[in-house]
């Protein structure tokens, strides 16, 4: 299961991050996870709401440059090796992570790890098939 | 020379020059027959408010060499400056050109006391700008031992000062103040060196630059002034008074208009510099319009030359910069922003000086479309800009992407140019 991530531009300066946790405050949307990439010019803020419709508009209204990625949310058990079998897994499919980022879910207090890759649907099949648990837009909810 | 006999040299060399563009330059040969105007109705220099304009678009239409007064095989040398679409603008040099060039820069040496005694280390860059060949040629010409140490590698530049002893120094302002930190950082005084003068142009300096730079190095330091469309530097000099640059008027003819209405204006009144080359050969411009901005100054200079004065150029009447020595237009940016996808037309150019080093930043806003979750992609979209930049203007540039609507608009342009240096002259 895909999930949608919202990824916004933001330039090294104060306050831009706060600008953009303004808007989604205002818009009454909950951040679930948040994870920023930086270069030495911009950077690249990705995130995990609870209403994606609503912070798209409310994000764009505001003058801020959007984009929806597809995401993979792996629900990871709380354990020692749970993390290194699912990329185990992934390394044997030869899938390469770009970018990855962490939370707890709100639904069962489990990790979650949200995962970007070379290849999202690959990654998929192979997570799935072995048997891990991906989160939903709805379970993120 | 005395100024009747001025006037009277001044009075042939202009009947001259516009019988030989008319009989030999397609360009103005069409213009004077669209405005009915015959080379005979031009008597005197009185006459040259006759005479049409010649703009920087006209070298432009006429690339490369289609203002050329002479056959191919008579240029012995071709210089190039930057143009604002990425053509340049070309001049050609006959034999007798470059001996004019050679002494219109002995002139200015000969005006900050350089003899053939001297030598001169030239860090002019040497290439298609004017610049390093033109102080080459004007210190050969006084017969000085010449350097052409032309411009970068600060280090090496300053070995040579140390163990060449030249006398005296032509660079750019920014570039002797960039030797001049070399020197305080390395603990090497400069009354070691055995400069005694410096010429400087090519770029904005002002006054306290001027002090600044005769502090540092305890040399006298001298403004050059000149283009290339004109000759290159050279076409007026500064003179031990230091007040105001004496151009040679026994080859160029200087006017100030008023750049909406084209009238001559009143010496002692700013406004648009143009002159005309009359002895040139190979691109003798008719009434070429700079785009500077000066004043003729009234009166004579106290040192006795009665060529007239023109006061350090005060800025531009078009949107022109010069940065690091190099001609820029915003237009040139646009053009190469245009040409690349995804990439929105809003940007601004911001011009700071760093150290001494011109620098030149382009903010460009991002777009939706552009904007993508993978930072490689938005890397390498930079990196494409700037060199595409890069490759237009010639000069290093920084490429900053920014959020939409981040850039000032007025009056929904955005602002072009932000100029953070201080230093607003020519």
């Amino acid at each position: 299961m895909l999930l949608k991530q919202i990824s916004v531009f933001v330039e090294n300066r104060h306050g831009a991050i706060r600008d953009i946790a303004g808007v989604l405050a205002n818009a009454g949307i909950n951040i679930r996870a948040m994870s920023i990439a930086d270069t030495a010019d911009f950077g690249i803020v990705r995130l995990i709401v609870d209403k994606r419709k609503e912070a798209l508009s409310a994000l764009r209204e505001n003058g801020m440059t959007v984009k929806e990625t597809d995401v993979l949310a792996l629900s990871v058990p709380d354990r020692p090796g749970a993390m290194y079998e699912a990329l185990t897994a992934l390394a044997a499919s030869e899938v390469m992570i770009e970018y990855s980022y962490g939370f707890v879910s709100p639904i069962n207090g489990e990790a979650t790890c949200i995962l970007r890759c070379d290849d999202q649907e690959k990654a998929l099949g192979c997570l799935t098939s072995k048997g891990f648990k991906l989160l939903t837009a709805e379970e993120i909810k | 020379m005395p100024r009747a006999e001025l006037t009277k040299l001044q009075n042939e060399r202009l009947r001259a020059v516009v019988k030989r563009v008319y009989e030999n330059v397609p360009f103005y040969k069409k213009k004077f027959d669209e405005m009915g105007l015959k080379p005979e109705d031009i008597c005197s220099i009185e006459d040259l408010t006759k005479l049409p304009f010649t703009n920087k678009q006209d070298l432009r239409d006429n690339y490369p060499f289609d203002l050329f007064a002479v056959p191919m095989d008579e240029v012995v040398r071709i210089h190039a400056s930057s143009g604002t679409t990425g053509k340049q603008t070309v001049v050609g040099y006959t034999k007798h050109d470059l001996d004019i060039w050679g002494e219109v820069m002995a002139r200015t040496l000969g005006a900050g006391g350089v003899t053939k005694k001297d030598i001169g280390h030239i860090s002019y860059g040497y290439g298609l700008f004017t610049g390093g060949m033109g102080g080459n040629l004007g210190s050969e010409t006084v017969g000085c031992a010449t350097i052409p140490a032309s411009t970068g590698n600060t280090r090496r530049q300053v070995t040579i000062l140390q163990d060449f002893k030249p006398t005296f120094i032509l660079a750019t302002p920014s570039y002797a103040l960039t030797i001049a930190e070399y020197l305080a950082e390395n603990n090497i005084d400069p009354a070691s060196l055995s400069l005694k003068a410096g010429f400087f142009g090519a770029e904005p300096w002002t006054e306290e630059m001027r002090r600044e730079i005769e502090n540092r190095f305890q040399i006298k330091a001298y403004d050059i002034y000149g283009l290339s469309e004109a000759i290159g530097p050279g076409v007026a000099y500064e003179c031990e008074c230091q007040h105001g640059l004496h151009v040679n008027e026994d080859h160029f003819l200087i006017e100030i208009i008023d750049p909406d209405t084209g009238e001559q204006l009143p010496d002692g009144t700013e406004g648009e510099i143009v002159f005309t080359c009359m002895t040139k050969e190979a691109l003798p411009l008719i009434r070429y319009r700079t785009h500077d901005v000066g004043v003729r100054l009234p009166g004579e200079c106290e040192c006795g030359r009665t060529f007239v004065r023109m006061q350090k150029p005060a800025g531009r009447t078009d949107d022109m910069l010069i940065i690091r020595g190099v001609n820029v237009f915003p237009s040139q940016i646009e053009s190469v922003l245009m040409d690349i996808e995804g990439i929105a037309p809003f940007f601004q150019m911001v011009v700071e000086r760093d150290g001494n080093l011109d620098k030149l930043t382009v903010l460009v806003e991002m777009t939706e479309d552009a904007f993508t979750d993978e930072i490689r992609i938005l890397e390498d979209m930079t990196r494409k800009v700037t060199e595409a930049i890069h490759s237009v203007l010639g000069i290093a540039v920084r490429v900053k992407l920014v959020e939409p609507r981040s850039i000032e608009r007025f009056e929904g342009k955005a602002k072009r140019v932000i100029d953070k240096r201080t230093q607003v002259n020519f």
